[in-house]
């Protein structure tokens, strides 16, 4: 069971508000990734939920009772640090054993399951090393074991992949999701990285300066952004928000389209522009088109490795029924 | 920077230093060495040749030497046991935030900017005094008959005398210790359900360890030598003569330098036992 609610809750550090009134309900297995831009608040909400932080006002249930006034340590919760937070003068054994211990639980049953998580993150080579001893990724485990000894209600992480290098953080990444699909247990997972988020999330809480801008599985949020915020953030590269005489041509403020959904034509396209920078990756391009009059650089997803080249002419047509429709306040217009 | 050139032009600047050094060392502990083996009485015939072994047996065999050793073990071990107790407690406590801060600390640093007579004076007339001391008018305010410190309770006296020296010490080195811990291994310990004494005694202390050793070796040396306290206050009476006031009484007192040099080497020896011994006790924990 993991299911948790916050009801208007906000947080202020002395006069300033860091999080306005904010409601969310995080149901039992799903695994939610709240992501925004830094300083948004997202490593304050999710220690308002683990307890480490007490809310200004409002409340946090868990499981159906009130967690407002509880310590941490009551609320079954566990979490993942972004530093790993391990305990360095023991060895990883003891690191993974410590919440047992804490419990009072009997030895037997604290080797059973320090072993259990051992082989269940590989780590059964390393039990008697120091943390100091062992990789970024093998540390990151041994966080991910301490977490799931405890058999928790729900699982926090706070960032835990932004210490890793690009290659171990695709690994790590699957490696969480998979155990949260073996686990079936909640997990909150905070991260800035929008790729994480699609990637991972059953649901994806976009923040802003403390207010949630929509809440949403990653295709709902792909495919029908709540505002401009939510638009630009989501999705990678960016969507283009376009706004000025294009946007009212089809009766909007503002319209957001794609770099994927814009086709490369040979000629006679709706939009026309040079190119400046072309990102090959191989399996496509990216084109930052300048000069197309719209006001704003144009980004292109070409597919395969298209041959335009700096300072070539680019004809554009977008597809019709992608394009993204927003108001003067930045809302979607259905 | 370590191209051959550079290395002997840096041994060549470095000499006069070490030299120097070397000679300061060197010069008084060959003296301290000549002498133990010589009858020396400058008031009483001055020189009078070598004695062999004479000074080495007569000082461990007078019956003051052995509760010397005891008195001296006695001080540095309790003045010890409470710095560091009572260090570990300030540090924790100078590192919460609080109301004016920076003067509170500079507050507890000071005792360790006074110099050990001056403190031991001001301890003497100022607060042990059993008449005009604070302690004396507290004691009498509760209606309990005034200590008289310096010769009922003198070593007490002089161990709390030394420890409030020594505290600023051990807690400005533990504070700079603390304030180097982690707050997220505090908080998943928190997240892990310790208690904030369990927080203590499984993550603060042990990152603490390093630190303590530090503040045991280096207190230790400087212990071992304590006499100012002592010569201002009891003066080693009331069985407060360690091994350091001893070897002063000897030479300056008794006026015989042969039997004091060789107390000297004795006091050296007895230095490097206890290091030694510390070293190995609490030197592991600066191995990793
Ligand atoms: N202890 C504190 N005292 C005062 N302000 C704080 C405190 N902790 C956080 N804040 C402020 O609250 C806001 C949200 O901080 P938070 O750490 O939650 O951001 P974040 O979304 O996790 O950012 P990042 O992605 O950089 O980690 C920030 O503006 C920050 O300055
Ligand atoms: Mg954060």
């Amino acid at each position: 069971m993991g299911q948790i609610q916050l009801n208007q809750v906000t947080k202020s550090f002395g006069d300033v508000e860091v999080i306005p009134p904010l409601d969310l309900t995080i149901h039992d297995g799903e695994f939610t990734v709240f992501v925004g831009p830094s300083g948004c608040g997202k490593s304050t909400l999710l220690r308002l939920i683990a307890g480490l932080e007490d809310i200004t006002t409002g409340h946090i249930e868990i499981d159906g009772k009130d967690a407002t006034a509880l310590v941490p340590a009551k609320r079954g919760l566990a979490m993942v640090f972004q530093s790993y937070a391990l305990y360095p003068h023991m060895s990883v054994r003891k690191n993974i054993a410590f919440p047992l211990r804490m419990a009072k639980m009997p030895q037997s049953e604290i080797d059973a399951r320090v072993e259990n998580a051992a082989s269940v993150l590989n780590l059964k080579d390393y039990l008697d090393r120091r943390p100091g001893q062992l990789s970024g990724g093998q540390r990151q485990r041994v966080a991910i074991g301490r977490a799931i000894v405890r058999e928790p209600a729900a699982f926090l992480f706070d960032e835990p992949l932004s210490n890793l290098d690009a290659a171990l953080r695709v690994g790590m990444r699957m490696e969480i999701s998979e155990l949260h699909k073996k686990l079936e247990t909640t997990m909150i997972y905070v991260t800035h990285d929008q790729v994480e988020a699609m990637t991972m999330a059953d649901k994806i809480v976009v923040l802003q300066a403390g207010v949630i801008e929509q809440v949403g599985s990653p295709l709902e949020l792909y495919r029908s952004p709540r505002n401009t915020f939510v638009a630009g953030f989501i999705g990678s590269p960016k969507m283009n928000l376009i706004t000025g005489p294009e946007a009212a041509k089809h009766d909007a403020d503002t319209i957001g389209i794609r770099p994927e959904h814009i086709d490369v034509v040979e000629s006679g396209g709706t939009w026309e522009g040079t190119v400046g920078v072309a990102e090959h990756l191989g399996s496509d391009t990216f084109f930052h088109i300048h000069n197309t009059g719209l006001g704003e650089t144009i980004t292109v997803r070409a597919i395969g490795d298209v041959s335009l080249k700096h300072g070539d002419t680019i004809h554009l047509t977008p597809r019709a029924d992608e394009i993204h429709r927003f108001d003067a306040q930045g809302l979607r217009i259905a | 920077m370590a191209t051959k050139a550079s290395r002997s032009a840096a041994r060549l600047m470095m000499a006069p230093a070490v030299i120097l050094l070397l000679g300061w060392m060197l010069v008084p502990l060959i003296m301290t060495l000549w002498f133990s083996f010589r009858t020396y009485l400058p008031l009483r015939g001055g020189d009078q040749g070598w004695t062999g072994f004479d000074n080495y047996v007569r000082f461990v065999t007078s019956s003051a030497f052995w509760p010397a050793v005891l008195t001296t073990l006695t001080i540095v071990l309790s003045v010890l046991i409470i710095t560091v107790a009572l260090g570990v407690l300030l540090a924790l406590l100078l590192d919460k935030p609080m109301w004016g801060q920076g003067i509170v600390r500079i507050l507890v640093i000071a005792p360790f900017f006074v110099m050990p007579t001056v403190s031991a004076l001001v301890w003497k007339n100022m607060f042990m005094d059993p008449v005009n001391g604070l302690f004396a008018h507290l004691w009498r305010f509760f209606g309990a008959e005034p200590v008289s410190w310096l010769s009922d309770a003198a070593m007490p006296a002089i161990i709390m005398i030394v420890s409030w020296q020594w505290l600023p010490f051990a807690t400005l080195i533990l504070l700079t210790a603390i304030q180097s811990l982690d707050s997220e291994q505090l908080e998943a310990a928190e997240m892990d359900g310790a208690p904030t004494l369990k927080r203590f005694y499984h993550i603060i202390l042990p990152h603490l360890s390093r630190a303590i050793t530090i503040v045991i070796l280096i207190q230790t040396i400087f212990l071992l030598a304590v006499f100012a306290e002592i010569f201002v206050t009891t003066g080693g009476a009331f069985g407060t003569r360690t091994l350091s006031y001893l070897i002063f009484q000897r030479v300056l007192e008794s006026q015989n330098i042969g039997l004091g040099s060789a107390g000297g080497v004795y006091a050296i020896i007895l230095a490097n036992i206890v290091a030694i011994f510390l070293m190995r006790i609490v030197g592991k924990n600066l191995d990793n």
